[in-house]
């Protein structure tokens, strides 16, 4: 297919060409978008017919100089365009993809370029500017098609095809990345270091302060008589093209959610590590987590509940709402029966827990679990001892007790990871149940963040008031269970 | 451990508060005075509590607690230390013998109950500073102290062969 070259373009087009431009960048920079789908031997034809490079002129003593110029690789893309977008490019994407064994229903392509293809298009933008704006041609730099968006429009359709006709689309939950990279990007764009300091600032994890970002920063101050002063233009010639990276695929988080129990005083809630050694062999997260992270094929995972309990605290009644983001699900879809499979394996692999309402969740409906927290409700019961011989009537006044507000200075169990304040919490309601002459139950409803065994020991009083005070004793917990969370997020769900 | 029953040992005492999650570690003969012993318990999660030990002068002979001064020194309040934030920005650094306070006691009156928070150390209520020890010094910090085993045997040292008060 060969394409009518009109007759105004013909000045921009021989311009272009003759600074080495590869057909595809040639078409972009004349806003023609004909070249999708076009392979490059199609677009090569077109050239030829069009126009033939211009006779070059040597410095014969500069030798690399002279192989730079002689060079094929078009110094705009540097070879993206020009050699990159090819089945092979689009085999390893496949391939890529195949080999981690993603399901997906589509997937959006994406293309990471180095920074200093900014520099070199600026450079060629400012080069036809002027050939442009003498002969009277509108085109606004936006009027450019962007490398990016000429590799995606060339290389959608080879991977869909490839992949045997996925949907390859503009936005997805999964995506793949092609990222190339070049040897002198850091080289290419040092000028601007000079020129603009304050928009490369070291970081810590970045190979090198040229990133896409600064890069274009820089370019959007710098006065065109500045980079001109700095920067060849056109764009001079390199020996080498880019060179595309390993394919990554990512595809965005999952978030799951449900309630659950905990019926072991010998289970802490998320893997107790001191100096870097286990305490615990297991976990209520490592326990609901597992057959979750092998079914959705995630790579990882981020537990959150609405508050948490202790090592040696069950969790009775409902349970407690808790939510998970798997990361990089390789298989992300599944349906209510399927997730109530996933929901018995749990219960099935562990009588230390029991998990209910497991369900898929989208990533704002997870923040309703930690919204409002504090003005969320708790009950417990607690087992506690007396120092001093207790009756039935000694302890028959706590029922009678509510809204009590506790002033609580940070316990001090927590105090090495939680600011030191002095929060008050109200204990909405008591009751008191006798078990003999050192030991009672107490049942508690309270706002959500009240520290329980505080309240009962006191906790070198920095609890006021608490079950001390109020009985003149010495007292303590023995035993503590969480009876219900009263949060209504989740929804729940039909056994 | 069973979690379903419940067992509760109504004769003899459950290990305490204390006992759970804490580490006695004790000094003797601090700045070299006799019987002044402090108790540092440290907690599992490098929290240090320092009270004093029960052999401690002011805690014999029914001594009450007249006053407990944190003023230092013009500048320095122990009490007035404002810290803020999860790593505690603003805390007082501490040495080995660095003052956390001045106690002032009246001698041989009979303890009348609530009146001080420093008498029924090292039990329930009150003590007289908390440490954070730095994630590094955590475990050093206590090489230099006496266990309960350690502390035991000097007190019953003391009360064979009892020091002169000069």
């Amino acid at each position: 297919v060969m394409l009518p070259l009109k007759e105004k373009d013909k000045p921009l087009v021989q311009k272009l060409l003759s600074s080495g431009c590869c057909p595809r960048c040639v078409l972009r920079f004349q806003n023609n978008s004909s070249f999708i789908n076009k392979s490059q031997s199609d677009a090569d034809a077109e050239q030829e017919a069009d126009e033939a490079p211009p006779p070059k002129r040597f410095k014969p003593e500069e030798t690399e100089l002279m192989r730079e110029e002689e060079s094929p690789v078009c110094p705009v893309c540097l070879g993206v365009l020009q050699e990159h977008c090819d089945q092979t490019l689009a085999s390893k994407v496949a391939e890529a993809i195949k080999t981690e064994n993603y399901e997906f229903d589509s997937l959006v392509l994406s293309v990471s370029l180095p920074a200093q293809l900014c520099v070199r298009e600026h450079s060629c933008w400012l080069h036809v500017k002027t050939e442009v704006r003498a002969k009277s041609l509108v085109l606004g730099k936006d009027d450019v098609i962007q490398v990016k968006e000429a590799f995606k429009w060339n290389m959608q359709s080879l991977v869909s095809k490839t992949l045997g006709g996925a949907a390859v689309v503009s936005k997805s939950a999964f995506e793949v990345g092609v990222e190339f990279v070049h040897p002198d990007t850091d080289k290419d764009c040092h000028f601007l270091a000079t020129t603009c300091s304050d928009c490369f600032k070291p970081t810590k994890n970045k190979e090198s302060v040229f990133t896409r970002m600064a890069v274009v920063k820089a370019l959007e101050k710098i006065s065109d008589t500045n980079f001109l002063k700095h920067y060849p233009c056109p764009p001079p010639r390199h020996s080498s093209s880019c060179v595309s990276r390993d394919v990554q695929c990512l595809h965005t988080s999952v978030f799951i959610a449900g309630r659950y129990n905990k019926f072991c005083r010998s289970l802490p809630q998320t893997p107790w590590l001191i100096n870097g050694e286990r305490r615990m062999e297991s976990s209520v997260e490592e326990l609901i987590a597992g057959p979750i992270l092998e079914t959705f094929r995630a790579t990882g995972f981020n537990f959150s509940s609405s508050g948490r309990e202790d090592v040696d605290v069950r969790t009775l009644g409902n349970g407690r709402p808790f939510a998970m983001e798997l990361i990089n699900p390789h298989k992300p879809k599944f349906n209510r029966d399927q997730i109530k499979k996933i929901q018995q394996e749990i219960n099935d692999s562990s009588d230390k827990i029991r998990v209910r309402d497991l369900q898929i969740v989208s990533r704002e409906a997870m923040g309703r679990m930690k919204e409002g927290e504090e003005e969320k409700t708790k009950s417990y019961r607690a087992l506690v001892w007396t120092e001093k011989p207790i009756e039935k009537e000694d302890i028959s006044f706590l029922n009678d007790i509510k809204e009590l507000t506790l002033d609580q200075k940070t316990p001090l169990r927590v105090l090495h990871r939680r600011a030191l304040a002095v929060r008050p919490r109200v204990i909405h309601s008591m009751s008191s149940e006798y078990r003999d002459t050192h030991h009672f139950y107490l049942e508690l409803k309270t706002q959500a963040g009240t520290y329980i065994k505080e309240f009962v020991h006191g906790d070198f009083g920095r609890t006021k008031p608490n079950m001390c005070q109020l009985l003149q004793t010495e007292t303590d917990i023995l035993e503590l269970d969480v009876e219900s969370v009263d949060v209504d997020w989740p929804p729940p769900i039909p056994e | 451990m069973d979690d379903d029953v419940t067992h509760v040992e109504t004769e003899t005492r459950a290990p305490s508060v204390i006992d759970r999650y804490y580490t006695r570690w004790y000094r003797t003969d601090l700045k070299g005075k006799p019987s002044e012993d402090h108790c540092i318990l440290q907690h599992s999660n490098r929290i240090c509590v320092v009270t004093l030990a029960e052999t401690h002068p002011i805690l014999q002979n029914g001594r009450t607690i007249k006053s407990i001064n944190y003023q230092i020194s013009d500048c320095c309040s122990r009490l007035k230390n404002k810290v803020s934030g999860k790593s505690k920005r603003g805390g007082q650094f501490l040495t080995d013998f660095a003052p956390l306070c001045r106690i002032t006691c009246e001698a041989y009156q009979v303890a009348t109950g609530n009146l001080t928070i420093l008498a029924i150390i090292p039990f329930t209520e009150g003590y007289i500073a908390v440490i954070l020890p730095k994630l590094e010094e955590s475990k050093s910090i206590t090489e230099n102290l006496l266990t309960r085993d350690e502390f035991e045997k000097v007190v019953a040292k003391r009360n064979i062969f009892p020091s002169q008060p000069s």
